[in-house]
């Protein structure tokens, strides 16, 4: 493991790389601060220039710095101006905001900050010691077993999609799946469901469609309703940043604790930052003291300090599924899987014997972002804050041009703009009719892999008995059948319940 | 009154059921001698999609599951579609398309700069001494940055100068 992070540190120090996390980092800090752009939006403009890099590490370090910084900038904006760019930062401005208004916008940011650091490194370490683990027994996966994999991965992003929705998200998974057989398979070359038209031969442009789905309805929110959008900025001046050694000691083991948990939650296929940052403030706000507890949503700092650690854990444990597996478990990880995929990197338990220093470079960058953003990004803070007071009438035109450009550079095709548009107009009105997008979008860039898995494993077995004959496949495929039942079932028996209560009064 | 949601599955079970006939009906007639005698044919996966989409979108046409929470008053509404300035966002995107039509005829720089300034103007910015000189600027050195920096080739001029 040591020689690992060797290599990685030593792909990572080059002054390129270097570099790129900076860069990253800075760029994801500035965007990931402007309300309605979160990391899957960012990653996704981000995309067309990781690719032109070439180098797959470079362009990965890249981007994961970018995704970090975005966070970053996410709880920046919620303290600040209480205007969540990201969902994983809103149980950030419970407490964080209340801060800012006491005038104590410093000491929150940098209590976020170190949170982050924190919550950040320990997940790198974690991913470190679990990723190869699983790698190993990855290794042993044929395709019928990564075909079931997939499924599972899918199911239970629609399983942990909350009540209500689970019948959505999978939906909105399978649209997904059927947008992926669009175009010419690699199994077969045939042309599919292109109805004729040229520009449908290669299928759908992946960052045309996250672009879509992410950037677009996001920056139509900042025009249907103004009031989204920050006018005016940062409220009360940042100053005194410093924390005393009593506050320090009072959020460690919250830190701790959120961090471990927030990164075995971030693994979880389907259950991302988001739930980690608001399970952490729940958790902590449960086990605090009394007198403590009350302090909770009026600006307490463990209150700050839980979300924070758990977001940034759970962001980084949601790259060991993308690492080992090759399979994403949230949107964000699907985007980076659809940046590997474009530069010829297949994600797997293969890749960190073929190419250990893509992994291990990964690794480091974490380590090196992570503290990038606690000692260059922490004094920008209050400039880079500046960037809040652009007015919206100049924001919004230059958000829409760089979706529009993304998915220009990316085809290089006028018409791919065309599908853009109508894409980002029907992803709009999904998003106003509660329907996860997330899933859609694993869908499609799962769809190919899952059907290539499955026409390999039908055809080593000459049929569909390759799941009665491989145990590991049937039990995987059982696991995703629970997932998506038990839940709705256990939903409904107690609503049966409640039902037969009610009607006993 | 429907709930927008179950138009929308409404919507989809249309789009599915469409995809799920060509799957089954149209798709294996061209289909070569030699692919017939596989197990899996190019059409299985989708026929398996199809059906599994079409139970999805019955399930919530039909509202078997009961709903979740009622949104916040934070989160974005279409009850409240009125209140919104809907008029500029359906400006914006016809922008857009006029930017996508116009991209390869009038050049980069000119489309670029125009879509910027009239996007501003849309939303209310006067203020051109400022809006002009960022909008130039901006197209001016993203055009750079592609053409020079990426590699990727970007016309920026209009067609009738020839470059």
């Amino acid at each position: 493991m040591l020689e690992g992070l060797m290599i990685g540190l030593s792909t990572a120090f080059s002054l390129t790389n270097l570099l790129m996390v900076i860069g990253g980092c800075l760029i994801g800090t500035f965007i990931g601060m402007l309300p309605g752009l979160g990391p899957m939006s960012i990653i996704a403009i981000m995309i067309p220039v990781a690719i032109s890099i070439g180098d797959p590490s470079a362009a990965l370090i890249l981007l994961a710095g970018v995704y970090y910084g975005a966070i970053f900038g996410g709880s920046t904006s919620s303290i600040l101006i209480n205007a969540p760019g990201v969902a994983s930062t809103v149980a950030t401005s419970f407490d964080g905001y209340p801060l800012a208004r006491q005038g104590k916008a410093g000491k929150a940011l940098t209590v976020a900050a170190i949170s982050s650091f924190c919550g950040g490194t320990i997940g790198a370490i974690l991913l470190m010691i679990f990723a190869p683990m699983l790698a190993s027994v990855a290794l042993l996966f044929h395709s019928a077993e990564y075909f079931a994999l997939m499924v599972v991965g899918l199911s239970a992003i629609a399983a942990f999609a909350g009540t209500g929705n689970v019948a959505k998200a999978m939906l909105m998974t399978l649209l997904g799946l059927i947008m992926a057989t669009v175009g010419e398979g690699a199994l077969f070359n045939l042309p599919r469901f292109t109805m004729g038209i040229m520009d449908l031969q290669s299928g759908f442009g992946f960052i045309t469609l996250a672009m879509a789905m992410f950037a677009l309805p996001e920056a139509m929110y900042l025009v249907l309703d103004p009031s989204r959008s920050s006018d005016g900025g940062p409220g009360g001046k940042i100053k005194d940043m410093r924390i005393t050694r009593v506050e320090a000691r009072q959020i460690a083991p919250v830190i701790g604790r959120q961090s471990v948990q927030g990164f075995l939650i971030g693994v979880l296929p389907g259950a991302g930052a988001t739930i980690a940052s608001f399970l952490g403030y729940a958790v902590e706000r449960n086990i605090a003291p009394k007198e403590e507890q009350d302090e909770f949503g009026k600006g307490s700092l463990k209150g700050l300090a839980a979300p924070e650690a758990a977001n940034n854990a759970a962001a980084t444990g949601s790259f060991v599924p993308l690492l080992t597996l090759g399979i994403p478990g949230s949107g964000t990880t699907a985007i980076l899987l659809g940046a590997l995929i474009a530069l010829n990197v297949s994600p797997g338990p293969r890749l960190m014997v073929d190419e250990p220093q893509i992994f291990w470079a990964v690794i480091a960058s974490m380590y090196i972002g992570n503290l990038i953003l606690l000692i260059l990004n922490l004094p920008l803070i209050p400039y880079i804050a500046k960037v809040l007071a652009v007015p919206r009438t100049f924001l919004i035109p230059f958000i829409l041009f760089f979706t529009l450009m993304g998915a220009y550079i990316g085809q290089n095709n006028a018409t791919e703009l065309l599908i853009l548009v109508g894409f980002g107009i029907c992803a709009t009105i999904l998003r106003f009719a509660d329907y996860p997008l997330a899933p859609l979008l694993i869908g499609f860039i799962l769809g190919s892999m899952l059907e290539d898995n499955f026409s390999r494993a039908m055809q080593l077995y000459g049929g569909i008995s390759f799941v009665l004959e491989r145990p590991m496949t049937l039990g995987l495929l059982v696991l995703a059948v629970l997932l998506v039942v038990v839940p709705s079932y256990r939903a409904r028996r107690a609503r049966a319940r409640a039902e037969g209560v009610a009607d006993g009064d | 009154m429907m709930a927008l949601d179950r138009w929308i599955a409404l919507v989809i079970l249309m789009i599915t059921l469409a995809y799920g006939y060509s799957a089954f009906f149209t798709m294996d007639g061209g289909l070569p001698p030699f692919m017939q005698r596989n197990p899996v044919w190019p059409s299985t996966f989708p026929k398996v999609l199809s059906v599994m989409a079409i139970l999805a979108a019955l399930v919530i046409l039909l509202g078997l599951e009961k709903p979740g929470t009622e949104p916040g008053a934070q989160d974005i509404n279409y009850r409240k579609l009125g209140d919104y300035k809907i008029g500029q966002a359906l400006v914006l995107l016809g922008l857009m398309v006029a930017y996508a039509l116009l991209l390869r005829q009038a050049g980069f720089l000119l489309s670029t700069t125009g879509f910027l300034v009239i996007g501003a103007m849309v939303l209310g910015e006067r203020r051109f001494l400022i809006l002009l000189p960022v909008a130039v600027i901006a197209a001016g050195s993203i055009w750079y940055l592609v053409q020079e920096v990426l590699g990727i080739f970007l016309r920026p001029w209009p067609f009738f100068l020839g470059v």
